[in-house]
């Protein structure tokens, strides 16, 4: 079972999951056939691989190891393995899989959904399993006629010579007694996709607007309870004593126990567990965490960014570079703590039974979820099944470093023998933590004569991502998270002397990888920066990036595309401003122009231009979606988004607190995406980090005004 | 017992008074379709129709519906027929989906009572309405094309 951790393998090699890896996949832990997937099925299902499964009534299932949490998996992935299979796509069924080894990551492991890389992951993976079945099913239907296979073709679902035809149900029988052919079947060339490259409807989206898509917290099993949990106001607070007199006597509560995160109320359906938990009386021990307030952390931080940190980068040599800068700037860029705010709330529905544990839940952490588990309840991990269900968004917060709201959900039902569904409300899950990181950023940076930088130090202080997960053993060196300085210390940007630093803290603030990751804080910062410098300097923004970027075709003609798009340069008008962004992250580049007009305090984004290079945009309007997605999610976050801290309690707890974007205040969306034969690259979060420097820079342009902190509302304010 | 009567159908429940409707479709009438998303009506993701006007179910007491029909999803059409649902799938509309019955029954209401909503409308109906996915864009073309398929135009 996936629970073993083994850590990334050491080859960054790709394995092909499916008959090519037979000899060399032992060493990966990858099996051919589940486990689960092993229970008994109709004899006239043909299923090659863990992956596709034929029935003889002509239904074909791909079974996906991601989570669907609105950015297209679901149908990109499944179109991967149709374009070999030679099966229109929109015939597909799709099946979330079980918890199995054959669903891991390549070289990290594990089964899990994020960091923008499915479809880059698995692309090739999926595309062998929908040869081998193709493959498998010429034979069968060579065997059949008794002709040889180089004489047969496909077409769509159905196996000819020319004058006869069987369909892939018709055969799936004969091809499952079949052996695997030898060494794996050849896949196509780009230019001869029938599919992929072409837009191809969402296979979730019939199910989505009827009501009928099954999220976790949808799930409905025979006899099972709801349960709400009173957690500690302050992170790191403890229950000191409770009283659940009054909490039993609501009707319908049928029980109220401690557990280690708090005290759950257990009751028949969500309102009576909701009304038990207000009966509910708890004493709550804070602890260190009620010291924590939002401007102390600031001005503690600001004071942070001002001494030596640990050195990450250091190239050339800045601090001189420094000193012979015919402009410098020096100045602190601050970014807040930012819940997902995910649509659907929080959930998990766990049965603890003598044999073993079964769990629902929209997750995005399938291996590290059944790995603690095992540990919560201390049964092996064969004993565990978890069912994958539609997300009701991710963003990250279903990634949990702690597999949170899964191990309390079983924390929760352990006992009870029934299953019993975990439900956050909108304040539980707002008020839970596992925030981005609350961002501290020093630089400075100096031009030289002619306005091109020469030096730039960054020094971020913030609490390092990465450092909490799973994953830290392996990619945290020497202090140094790698996500802490993503997208600045690797910038684009041709800067030759270029150093940065950091400050780990460590409140006791759970923080988590939000939306893209270190790139949505840098982003922002290096975006802005460079647009500082390109003032300073006297410089177009545009004209110092194409100076910075020379010889990385890829950015130019990204960078170009928005620019030409958006009508960069032309006049807008009176009031109105463009500013531009452009960050390379998870393999993808992405400019966006902003379009802004500012009335006092109140902001107004008009129009946003996006040009992207994916690679190969595998289904071209979920590409587009993404963007759209990536801009809305960077832009309410850019505009309102932040958690702050008194005595330790989150302030905001709901969306009239923690607004976010209505449709009145959503922009008009170009997206344009950029030709390219480059890799395929991830389309998820890339969108995020441009949004908010390009507004900023817009907002700059209009005004003159430079925001340095987030949300712009709350800087504009003050 | 409380009765309701929802998607054409009379239902009792045996629910406290102050529940909220949402959690009756939910909880006790097994109508999953209508989404929990924030309990105070500042999202929408609960929008079910009272006789044809939308209304926020998560604040509404079960107490306070008496006879007037309840739609929700299950109950605009059986098969996805309904101009919305056929505008929403021609663009593609969803994403995590969530949000989307909500934003599918705002929609509903608002072409029924308006046949050719400006920009300006679509923002009154659909304001209360929050995605997280970012759909608004999509959102506000389909809008204007489920009325343009429900006047008749192809």
């Amino acid at each position: 079972m996936a629970a073993e951790l083994q850590g990334p393998a050491t080859s960054r090699r790709h394995f092909l999951i499916g008959i090519g890896v037979i000899a060399a996949g032992t060493a990966a832990g990858i099996q051919l056939v589940p486990r689960i997937l092993r229970d008994p099925r109709p004899a006239a299902d043909f299923q090659p691989h863990a992956f596709v499964r034929i029935a003889s009534d002509e239904v074909v299932t791909v079974i996906i190891g991601k989570s669907e949490m609105g950015q297209g998996v679901y149908t990109g992935l499944p179109m991967a393995l149709a374009e070999e299979l030679d099966f229109d796509p929109k015939r597909l069924r799709v099946e979330f899989a079980p918890v199995d080894p054959a669903f891991n990551h390549p070289t990290l492991r594990m089964q899990f959904t994020g960091g923008s890389n499915s479809t880059l992951s698995t692309f090739d993976a999926l595309r062998a399993a929908g040869a081998l079945a193709r493959h498998m099913l010429i034979a069968a239907a060579a065997r059949q006629w008794g002709v040889e296979a180089s004489t047969l073709r496909t077409d769509d679902g159905v196996v000819t010579d020319g004058s006869r035809r069987a369909t892939y149900g018709s055969l799936a029988e004969l091809a499952s007694t079949l052996p695997a052919p030898s060494t794996p079947p050849p896949l196509k060339s780009r230019d001869r996709f029938r599919w992929i490259g072409r837009p191809q409807k969402r296979l979730d989206g019939l199910d989505k607007v009827t009501g009928r898509a099954r999220f976790g917290l949808d799930v409905d099993l025979p006899d099972m309870l709801t349960a709400v949990v009173a957690r500690p106001p302050v992170f790191g607070g403890r229950v000191a004593s409770f009283d659940a007199t009054a909490a039993l006597a609501v009707p319908g509560v049928v029980e109220v126990k401690q557990i280690p995160s708090g005290v759950a109320v257990i009751a028949r359906h969500t309102w009576a567990a909701l009304r038990g938990r207000e009966a509910l009386r708890v004493e709550w021990e804070a602890g260190p965490g009620a010291t924590l307030s939002t401007e102390t952390q600031r001005a503690e931080w600001r004071a942070l960014a001002r001494q030596p940190g640990l050195v990450a980068l250091n190239r050339g040599d800045a601090i001189a570079a420094l000193r012979r800068a015919a402009r410098t700037i020096d100045v602190e860029y601050e970014l807040p703590y930012l819940a997902h705010a995910c649509m659907e709330p929080l959930n998990c529905v766990a049965h603890v039974r003598d044999d073993g544990c079964e769990i629902w839940v929209g997750t995005q952490n399938q291996s590290q979820d059944v790995l603690f588990v095992t540990k919560a309840l201390g049964i092996d991990a064969a004993r565990i099944r978890l069912h994958t269900q539609f997300l009701g968004g991710g963003f990250g917060r279903r990634a949990s470093t702690a597999s949170d709201f899964t191990v309390e959900a079983v924390h929760v039902a352990n006992g009870v023998g029934k299953p019993v569904k975990t439900v956050w409300t909108r304040e539980d899950d707002m008020r839970g933590g596992y925030y981005r990181p609350f961002s501290l950023n020093r630089i400075r940076a100096g031009i030289d004569a002619m306005g091109l930088p020469i030096a730039y130090v960054h020094t971020a202080v913030s609490k390092p991502v990465l450092a909490q997960s799973i994953f830290a053993p392996f990619v945290v060196k020497d202090g140094i998270d790698p996500t802490t300085l993503e997208g600045s210390a690797n910038m684009p940007y041709a800067i030759e002397n270029l150093r940065a630093e950091v400050h780990n803290t460590g409140e006791p603030v759970p923080i988590l990888w939000w939306r893209s990751v270190g790139h949505s804080i840098n982003g922002f910062v290096t975006n802005s920066a460079l647009d500082e410098l390109a003032a300073v300097g006297g410089r177009d923004p545009v004209e110092l990036r194409r100076a910075l970027l020379a010889g990385k075709p890829r950015h130019l003609a990204v960078l170009d595309k928005a620019i030409a798009e958006s009508g960069w340069g032309q006049p807008l008008p009176a009031g109105r401003a463009r500013g531009i962004a452009l960050q390379e992250s998870f393999d993808s580049i992405v400019a966006q122009v902003a379009e802004v007009s500012v009335e006092g305090s109140a902001v107004r984004v008009h129009r946003v231009t996006c040009a992207v290079d994916c690679g190969l945009a595998v289904n071209p309007d979920q590409v587009v979606a993404q963007m759209q997605s990536g801009i809305l999610y960077g832009l309410s976050a850019a505009l309102y988004g932040e958690i702050t801290l008194e005595n330790g309690v989150p302030q905001q707890s709901n969306f009239d607190t923690y607004p976010i974007l209505r449709q009145s205040e959503a922009p008009a969306i170009d997206v344009h995406i950029v030709p390219s034969d480059g890799p395929i690259g991830g389309i998820g979060e890339p969108g995020t980090p441009p949004i908010a420097p390009a507004v900023c820079n817009a907002i700059f342009a209009a005004t003159g005004r430079r925001i340095r902190r987030l949300p712009i509302q709350a800087a504009l304010r003050t | 017992m409380i009765a309701l009567n929802v998607n054409g159908q009379t239902r009792e429940i045996d629910a406290d008074p102050d529940m909220p409707l949402l959690w009756a479709l939910r909880d006790l009438l097994k109508l999953t379709g209508t989404k929990y998303g924030c309990g105070a009506a500042l999202c929408g993701a609960c929008t079910v129709h009272l006789d044809g006007e939308p209304i926020r179910a998560c604040v509404t007491p079960v107490s306070s519906i008496g006879a007037a029909r309840i739609t929700t999803i299950e109950g605009l059409s059986g098969d996805a027929s309904h101009p919305v649902q056929r505008a929403w799938l021609e663009l593609d509309v969803v994403q995590c989906g969530y949000c989307q019955s909500g934003q599918i029954m705002a929609a509903a209401a608002l072409i029924e009572r308006n046949p050719d909503p400006s920009d300006a409308d679509i923002d009154a109906a659909m304001d209360g309405n929050l995605c997280r996915c970012g759909t608004y864009p999509r959102i506000r073309a389909a809008v204007k094309r489920a009325a343009a398929l429900k006047r008749g135009e192809v």
